[in-house]
């Protein structure tokens, strides 16, 4: 139990110690004017897709239901977050303070179209959820391309119209082109502290009853419904926990553009942090860490091979399932790593005679 | 066993009997002419049964008879197309898995399902999931109560573990116990969910006779210490002869003939379920 | 003049609605079969829809040899995703094979893009004569409507009678039922299983020309959102059954086409989809599944 115990602690203490690290060290390196424009550029996206991938991995990895619509949920949060923070400009001075409040709304409201969308969503079971769950992204994004907000310069005052553009103010929600007019108020440290407010989360929720309850109804959900863990209430617990996160990264996201549009959150963009947590291991929330900043910053290095890009993706991802899910592919790997410790074993017993 | 050590088995209201000394107790199950039909198939016809508050039940009879069915049906896998089924005399009617398992019935599978990834120990914490609760909030923020329960369940999980004497694997992961490990594991899993009646679904398949005889033991025991009702199917004669009180046959998912077990072993219906009529010549 | 529309609607909505049930049948089968759903069955239809792009283009060769070229492509590609990423998986978590299925989706789309370039490129219409012109002109049903629906009606009954009648259709509805026991009756699994790949692919480039010929904008990412709602059409009609995905496609198609121009165009794939989810929500088997108990 000790042993059990230390070696998850342990675990999660390096995954601690890894973003804080990493943390300071570009803090840094930015104090000191060592990091280059399109660097810097990188800082909040990277802390971005982090929490995307380790918020995915808990609905993915930890509660076993593929979603395919990760992407909606930080449309909502970027969508109400964007607008949250042109409406408190004049009140609010504070623009961390502001921030925070955008994020946690943010949160909030993609929190709540996860429970919308959970609650029906997860009595499916398997490959119909996955398909489902990509319609509710697709559904999310249309619906808001079809939103129009427009604000008084002077009072305030909100308008509202669906599919109606025709509104008093200036339009600070404008259909398909998107919120506009957002002063960039995201923060490395910001990212950082919403990266380390996730990984408390998961982590902790991984560890406890009920992280416990999700993982039994993963590996075998008849088994787990009878010893009383209840399926609707666990499932729905990761998806919503899960699209909150989402929902507070989009808002960050949001708030590191002046103009934030529904087709930046497309089918592809759930693809793309699926990406990140299987290529991270399923499950794996370091992992998804370090996949999420790997794949952001390698293909900004690698511009003269972004054509490739998503096609690489595409076989690793391919690759790595085969990889880890093949039963032939398992036994090559098995007969390799019996051959490798057979050849160290040789060796042991070669130095050990030699040594008699 | 010898015939001394026996329960007397005595009449209960009707066409059924319990322990002697269940008489005055409240029947922990009752099924009263349950059936079930798969696309027109009746896999369980009129099943009647009522099992003691504290008696270990015997469900026997040929592959295919429907005797996981049955377990099925109490534990509301399946739901039943017919009849009734009380459990400490409250319907479970439109109940689903988990209600059941709250009002005390917990089970083992016959193709084992256990947590494989995860240990020994946060298998049993599971079943241990109703018994010992904390909010998700206080998991997530590791309030004192998160600590103060885990410590709890921690020492009951252990204390659970060490029926079987498996204490020391906790740490293990359960996909990689040996087989009978396995069986043992799933019923102390059941076990922590506290419940009145133990449903254990071929526990002693796969093991040897002497993993049978310890079984055998530690059934009784677990009876014993818990004061609860195990109803068990299972294929080893000389465990059901030997443990079991009541005895009910099913074949072709109805009740051929119930019994002590020096009543079902001289039951001719029995006998030709199991062998096939004898044809003369 | 309201009438005149409502028909014309009706019948944009089961030409499109033809092309759905066309792709939902490589979906169902597929999925009846190998129980997994080949996400990048669309992308075999856009591939498909190149194939015949070329051929007609680049070596100016007839329209039906085109058809032809494609299926051809299309069969072997089909056959060949199965083998090299499909079947070490068929005993994988389903997670597992749905996530291989999305990467081969991706792959396809982005070789496509690679060859053809992400630019749209002009599909001429495989079909040629003169459409249907009915009310005084007032309603004209297009030729390639015709085909479409013509083509749809021929592939359902050969579909159905091959799955009836032939030996190869009652193994594949054997192991559909159970891998395990087909097996041990002596049917070889594999080759059902590569079977079904290659009529699903061979069916995906018939829709894929028929799908530009109607919609003429071809793109490495033309497949993938007629590929979804595909796949739900086959949900809606009840995945595994060929009836419920030709019921379920042409009902797809007539929700979208009305949805589009009664309520909203931007609306159009919100409305398909929600619809799905209701459905779902009511009989989560479809319109004409059926239900399977897992074994416990």
């Amino acid at each position: 139990m000790k042993k059990k115990n230390n070696k998850t602690f342990i675990s999660n203490l390096i995954t601690y110690a890894m973003v804080i690290i990493a943390f300071v060290v570009i803090s840094i390196m930015q104090e000191q004017k060592l990091l280059s424009y399109s660097a810097k550029q990188l800082l909040v996206p990277v802390c971005v897709w982090i929490v995307m991938a380790v918020s995915l991995n808990l609905t993915v990895g930890i509660s076993g239901e593929l979603s395919l619509g990760h992407a909606g949920f930080m449309c909502v949060g970027a969508f109400v977050g964007a607008v949250l923070t042109i409406i408190t400009k004049k009140t609010i001075d504070n623009e961390a303070l502001r921030l925070i409040i955008a994020m946690v709304v943010g949160g909030v409201a993609a929190g709540l179209t996860g429970v919308i969308v959970g609650v029906p969503v997860l009595r499916l079971r398997g490959d119909y959820l996955a398909i489902v769950t990509l319609a509710f992204g697709e559904i999310i994004r249309n619906v808001l391309n079809l939103v129009y907000v427009g604000m008084d310069q002077e009072t305030g005052a909100l308008a509202f119209g669906f599919n109606n553009p025709n509104l008093p103010g200036k339009l600070i929600v404008n259909g398909p082109q998107g919120v506009q007019g957002i002063t960039r108020i995201s923060t490395f440290t910001m990212g950082f502290v919403l990266i380390i407010f996730a990984l408390i989360v998961v982590l902790n929720m991984t560890n406890s009853r009920a992280g416990r309850a999700m993982m039994a109804l993963r590996d075998n959900r008849i088994a787990a419904e009878s010893v009383g863990i209840s399926a609707t209430k666990y499932k729905l617990m990761a998806f919503v926990t899960s699209a909150v996160l989402a929902g507070m990264a989009g808002a960050l996201y949001a708030m590191n553009y002046s103009t934030v549009t529904g087709a930046k959150f497309k089918f592809d963009t759930s693809i793309l942090v699926l990406v990140f947590v299987v290529l991270g291991g399923i499950g794996n929330i370091r992992g998804s860490i370090i996949a999420a900043t790997v794949l952001t910053i390698l293909p900004e290095m690698l511009r003269e091979f972004s054509d490739y890009r998503m096609l690489i993706y595409a076989i690793v991802l391919i690759m790595v399932m085969l990889a880890t899910n093949s039963p032939a592919f398992k036994q090559w790997l098995d007969i390799a790593k019996e051959k490798i410790t057979g050849l160290f074993a040789k060796k042991k017993e070669k130095g050990d005679t030699a040594n008699e | 066993m010898s015939e001394k050590q026996r329960t007397t088995m005595v009449p209960y209201p009707s066409h059924a009997i319990v322990p002697e000394r269940d008489v005055h107790k409240k029947p922990v199950l009752e099924a009263r002419h349950l059936g079930v039909e798969f696309g027109g198939l009746k896999a369980v016809d009129d099943f009647n049964l009522i099992i003691g508050a504290t008696e270990i039940a015997g469900l026997i009879g040929p592959n295919g008879a429907g005797k996981t069915t049955i377990f099925n049906l109490i534990t509301k896998v399946y739901q039943p197309t017919m009849g009734t089924i009380l459990v400490d005399g409250r319907d479970t009617a439109g109940l689903n898995t988990i209600q059941v398992n709250r009002l005390g019935i917990a089970r083992t599978f016959q193709n084992i399902r256990l947590f494989d990834k995860l240990s020994v120990e946060d298998n049993v914490k599971i079943g241990l999931h109703n018994q010992m609760r904390y909010g998700a909030a206080t998991g997530v923020l590791r309030l004192p109560g998160y600590w103060k329960q885990e410590k709890k369940m921690h020492e009951k999980a252990l204390d659970l573990l060490s029926i079987f004497d498996m204490q020391d694997l906790a740490d293990h992961e359960a996909g990689s116990l040996p087989y009978g490990a396995q069986r043992r594991l799933e019923i102390v899993r059941a076990l922590a969910t506290n419940p009145k009646l133990l449903l254990l679904d071929e526990p002693a398949a796969g093991m040897n006779p002497a993993e049978t005889a310890e079984l055998m033991e530690n059934i009784v025991k677990i009876r014993d210490t818990f004061q609860i009702a195990i109803m068990l199917i299972e294929h080893d004669m000389k465990l059901v002869m030997g443990i079991c009180e009541g005895i009910a046959v099913l074949n072709y998912g109805r009740i051929i003939a119930k019994g002590t077990p020096s009543e079902i072993q001289n039951n001719p219906t029995v006998v030709e379920a199991y062998l096939g009529k004898k044809k003369e010549g | 003049m309201i009438r005149v529309s409502f028909l014309s609607n009706l019948i944009n909505g089961i030409s499109l609605g033809s092309v759905y049930a066309i792709i939902a049948l490589g979906y169902t089968m597929v999925y009846g079969i190998a129980k997994m759903l080949n996400f990048a069955h669309g992308d075999v239809i856009m591939i498909g829809a190149y194939i015949s792009f070329c051929v007609t283009q680049y070596l100016g060769l007839p329209a039906w040899v085109s058809v032809l070229a494609s299926m051809l492509v299309c069969t072997l590609l089909g056959m060949t995703i199965e083998r090299l990423a499909y079947k070490p998986l068929r005993s994988a978590p389903s997670l597992a094979v749905l996530i291989t299925a999305i990467g081969m989706s991706y792959f396809l789309q982005n070789i496509a893009q690679l060859i053809w370039s992400a630019n749209p490129k002009s599909f001429t219409s495989v079909v040629a004569f003169e459409p249907l012109r009915l009310f005084g002109g007032k309603l004209i049903v297009t030729d390639e409507a015709i085909v479409t629906v013509l083509t749809c009606v021929v592939i359902m009954i050969c579909l159905t009678l091959f799955t009836e009648k032939t030996k190869m259709g009652k193994a594949m509805r054997a192991v559909s039922e159970d891998k395990g026991a087909a097996q041990l009756m002596g049917i070889n699994v594999n080759m059902t299983i590569s079977v079904t790949f290659a009529i699903g692919s061979a069916l995906a480039a018939i829709a894929g020309v028929l799908l530009c010929s109607s919609y003429p904008a071809l793109m490495p990412t033309t497949g993938s959102m007629p590929g979804i709602k595909a796949f739900t059409a086959a949900v809606f009609g009840g995945i595994g059954s060929i009836p419920g995905a030709m019921l379920g496609g042409i009902l797809l198609g007539i929700i979208e086409i009305f949805g589009k121009s009664y309520i909203s165009t931007e609306l159009g794939d919100a409305i398909v989809f929600a619809i799905l989810i209701l459905l779902l929500l009511v009989k989560p088997t479809g319109l004409l599944g059926k239900k399977v108990n897992e074994k416990v």
